[in-house]
């Protein structure tokens, strides 16, 4: 077993980001534009590195599976985004959000990128507001804040509900500018299927043209993944139909380590299923637990609706268990706690599969317009989907998959165990340890990009001026594509029984029984078997129609499931071997007498990194310990 | 619900389009249009025959990747609502249901029910930004901006640049997608600097590959998003003035 050099850089926590960009080399101005970098991903993180990268006169290739860069899951994200501003004078700080941030990832993030996270996360804010993103403002005319899951302050910048959305945009934009400028080429609908790897280094990618079926070779001095979190394992979760784990799984077999893969978040807030055809679950933006109280009914035979139920029959089961948080509980205690209530019976809806997020009480207080004005978009969203008018009657949430804190595994300069490749946004796993905060992972995201790849990757560049470029017609290339087209005509060649969508259906059930908000070695066990049957059959028995030169969303669903496959086999080994609970990763044997998690500090304070050895049923286990300097070991409490 | 669905289907660019008719039996009321369609696939592929491919994603109403007329109308009969969140409670058993792609000059055909909406993405690269490189900009907090002009932004910026504005129009003209763009940054400090020359530059680029306005507002009327059939008449009066100063300046 491999430890693993995170290249954390020495001193102080204060200083390590100042420090270490005063060490790394740099690429003058002028050499700048003899290095070109391939973007994988044009979401928060991958759209802002590009932009980032093209102002500072690097040559930017950057690729969208979308038919807009505009269009990528970060646009979905509701609430907010963080940033140690302290404009309240509410006690926040640079170390608040970082202590914070560390405590509610359960102990189990690097210090040192935490730190550094929560000193840009002020640069965001300053860089999006003169983009011109529309934050709320208050009418002196400055910028409003509310406060998330897991802190105690009011930090979260916000654009109505769709705060992602309009951060999107702003990335978006500054990339547009830049396509204009020629310093970024930008394909759309273009699906990286493989990483290419010479003499050890990443040297580009082989994508296929979503609409064409053209295979192409593309050749660069570095690769970024930005390609977003692997929820769809699941099937069903809150990302959008096409974020998929293809260009981190395949980067993976090519030798880029996996960290993490069991950390896995379930969000408390989302719709509940209503029936078996369901795509997908829809968020409630958790900033509705701001003014929203959880409950559910004290009796297991409540038949009354709800409005009638009188307070003392109802059970406000987090305001209960955690008094000092209420409703502002992280996303994981939560999601668990409403699971408990639930499991017990005591669900409500025509499934009896939700609990009641109840704004009453508030529109009481504050009014129904200033409830509209903060949350109008949600409560019309929620309508649309249920039928049900949430100003009248309670929503029902559930909580569903929702973001994966693990990804590729990186060092402190966001580069992966392949040199060359890096990896940004939801697609690494540094920042959130098991557990991701609320408004965090824009944070995250627009960090990476737009601050901190832009710096780093020029200590990698640098040193290669002047050496000989690979250029696509390196051997290696033509055999990556030749894979790729393999793959494609097996699965047009094998033409079985059942769709895709069947087996990733199938699929997800197994990772969300087992591997999903709580775990035991004996599920997880069955599951480990029972995964690669079903890989089998998918493999032997799928119905692939239509030819690959053209658009055939079959086909491209088709490599994403394979891929789904094994990276579920990962996720279950993973969470075996982690024989504790922390965060979003929840060992049924390991809790505490009141159901909360244990954490062993002793055995686990690693992160496991995982490294493809050619048989999915045998990868190798290397570990890279987690120091803490700065924040003391303790039980989370947020009662 | 027992539904009868007339669906446009096209090979390619330039394969000739027919409607074909599909059964959609046992259709639940709580299901999205989108996934009433997924069941459809379903039975295409399962009789071996390619599914109707349609653009889609986040499926909560956002992304702007749906997009499909549905009996004539730019995502269906709900206002305010995209073709993702329109579930099947709105139709009744029985129902036939005609679906076709965007039709408009500036949105090609791909495939079936898909478009190609690239031009939408050169109307924005000609100036749809406010140029500021990464890391000089100043406190968020140094400019006090106006809360009614902070909101008004954000009622602009919500587009999700979709293009039902674009199929809706008997012109398939793009002004109500330009000029929400223009009004998001033109209606904040941030954007003054640039605001005549990038209006004259987007809508330039607009008038490239769309057709004209004559303000017939069926693109108020098919915005999911709800945006303001205003904001382009203030994105005329800007280009107006971006003559005249460009004249004056000359």
């Amino acid at each position: 077993m491999t430890v693993l050099d995170a290249k954390i850089p020495d001193g102080p926590i204060e200083t390590k980001w100042d420090d270490h960009r005063f060490a790394m080399k740099l690429v003058s101005p002028a050499n700048k534009r003899k290095f070109s970098v391939i973007v994988v991903g044009t979401g928060l993180a991958g759209a802002s590195a590009a932009a980032a990268m093209g102002e500072l006169g690097y040559k930017v290739k950057a690729f969208t599976f979308h038919d807009s860069a505009r269009r990528a899951h970060s646009i979905a994200a509701q609430g907010g985004i963080n940033a140690a501003k302290n404009y309240h004078g509410d006690g926040d700080s640079i170390y608040r959000l970082f202590y914070d941030t560390v405590k509610g990832g359960d102990f189990r993030s690097r210090e040192a990128n935490v730190y550094r996270l929560a000193q840009v996360s002020n640069n965001i804010i300053d860089q999006c507001v003169a983009q011109g993103v529309p934050f709320a403002r208050e009418y002196g005319g400055l910028l409003d804040n509310r406060s998330f899951g897991g802190a105690q302050v009011s930090r979260t910048f916000y654009a109505r509900g769709q705060t992602g959305q309009q951060l999107l945009l702003g990335a978006y934009q500054a990339l547009s500018a830049q396509v204009k400028k020629g310093s970024v080429e930008l394909h759309t609908k273009t699906e990286m299927l493989d990483v290419v790897v010479v003499d050890g280094r990443a040297v580009g990618i082989v994508t296929r043209n979503l609409h064409t079926g053209e295979i192409r070779s593309h050749a660069a001095d570095a690769v970024v993944l930005a390609t977003g979190g692997y929820s769809n394992v699941f099937y069903l979760s809150t990302n959008a139909m096409a974020c998929n784990t293809t260009a981190v799984w395949r980067a993976h077999r090519k030798g880029a380590m996996f960290a993490n893969p069991s950390f896995t978040q379930i969000h408390p807030t989302a719709i509940p299923t209503s029936d078996e055809f369901q795509s997908k679950l829809t968020l409630m933006s958790e900033s509705l637990r701001n003014d929203g109280r959880i409950w559910v009914p004290k009796d297991l035979d409540e038949k009354r609706a709800a409005a009638d139920i009188p307070e003392e029959d109802r059970d406000y089961f987090l305001e209960r268990r955690y008094p000092a948080f209420g409703n502002l509980a992280p996303r994981d205690i939560s999601s668990r706690a409403a699971k408990e209530r639930v499991d017990a019976g005591y669900g409500v809806g025509p499934m009896k599969n939700g609990v009641y997020l109840d704004f009453s009480e508030a529109i009481g207080r504050l009014g129904r317009d200033v409830i509209a004005e903060k949350y109008g978009n949600l409560f019309d969203m929620y309508e649309r989907i249920t039928g049900e008018n949430p100003y009248d009657v309670p929503m029902r949430i559930y909580p569903a998959p929702h973001y994966t804190m693990g990804g590729l595994w990186v060092d402190y300069e966001l580069q992966t165990t392949i040199p060359g490749l890096f990896a940004i946004g939801e697609a690494n796993f540094s920042d959130h340890g098991a557990n991701r905060l609320g408004a965090s992972a824009l944070m995250q995201g627009l960090a990476d990009g737009y601050f901190v790849l832009p710096a780093t990757i020029g200590n990698y560049l640098a040193p290669m001026l002047g050496k000989p470029k690979v250029d696509t017609s390196a051997p290696e290339f033509a055999e990556a594509e030749r894979a790729v087209n393999e793959q494609n005509d097996r699965f047009l060649r094998t033409n079985g029984t059942k769709s895709v969508d069947h087996y990733h259906r199938e699929l997800g059930r197994i990772v969300w029984d087992y591997c999903g908000m709580e775990r035991t070695r004996e599920g997880l066990e069955k599951a480990l078997s029972e995964i690669p049957a079903l890989r089998a059959e998918f493999e032997a028995n799928v119905r692939v129609p239509g030819s690959a030169d053209t658009l055939n969303s079959s086909l491209e669903k088709a490599g994403r499931v394979a891929d789904f496959f094994e990276l579920a086999e990962l996720m279950c080994r993973d969470a075996l071997v982690r024989e504790e609970s922390c965060g979003g990763h929840f060992r049924a044997e390991y809790q505490t007498e009141d159901g909360e998690a244990l954490r062993n500090d002793a055995d686990f304070a690693h992160v496991t990194a995982w490294q493809w050895t050619g048989d999915s049923a045998n990868p190798a286990e290397h570990r890279e310990p987690l120091v803490y300097d700065n924040v003391e070991l303790a039980t989370r409490s947020y009662k | 619900m027992n539904l009868t669905l007339r669906v446009w289907r096209q090979a390619g660019p330039t394969a000739p389009g027919r409607f074909e008719t599909y059964e959609a039996n046992g259709v639940s009321e709580d299901s999205s249009f989108l996934e009433m369609l997924d069941g459809v696939n379903e039975g295409l592929i399962a009789e071996g025959h390619e599914p109707i491919e349609f653009m889609h994603d986040c499926r909560e109403g956002i992304c702007g990747t749906c997009g499909m007329m549905i009996n004539g109308q730019a995502h269906g009969p709900q206002a305010l609502t995209t073709a993702c969140q329109l579930h099947m409670r709105t139709f009744s058993d029985g129902d036939e249901i005609v679906v076709e792609p965007w039709r408009a000059a500036g949105f090609p055909i791909v495939k079936d029910l898909v478009v190609d909406r690239a031009a939408f993405d050169r109307i924005v690269e000609s100036g749809g930004y406010v140029s500021v490189e990464t890391g000089s900009a100043p406190d968020a907090n140094a400019i006090p901006i106006e809360k009614d002009a902070a909101d008004l932004a954000m009622d602009a910026a919500a587009c999700i640049g979709c293009g039902a504005c674009v199929a809706a129009c008997p012109n398939g003209a793009a002004q109500l997608f330009t000029s929400a763009k223009l009004m998001h940054l033109n209606s904040l400090p941030q954007g003054q600097p640039e605001r005549f020359g990038r209006t004259v530059a987007m809508v330039e680029v607009m008038e490239e590959h769309f057709g004209s306005c004559t303000n017939y507002g069926e693109c108020e009327a098919a915005c999911p998003k709800g945006i303001s059939i205003d904001f382009i008449a203030t994105m005329n009066r800007d280009y107006r003035k971006a003559l005249v100063r460009n004249r004056r300046s000359a």
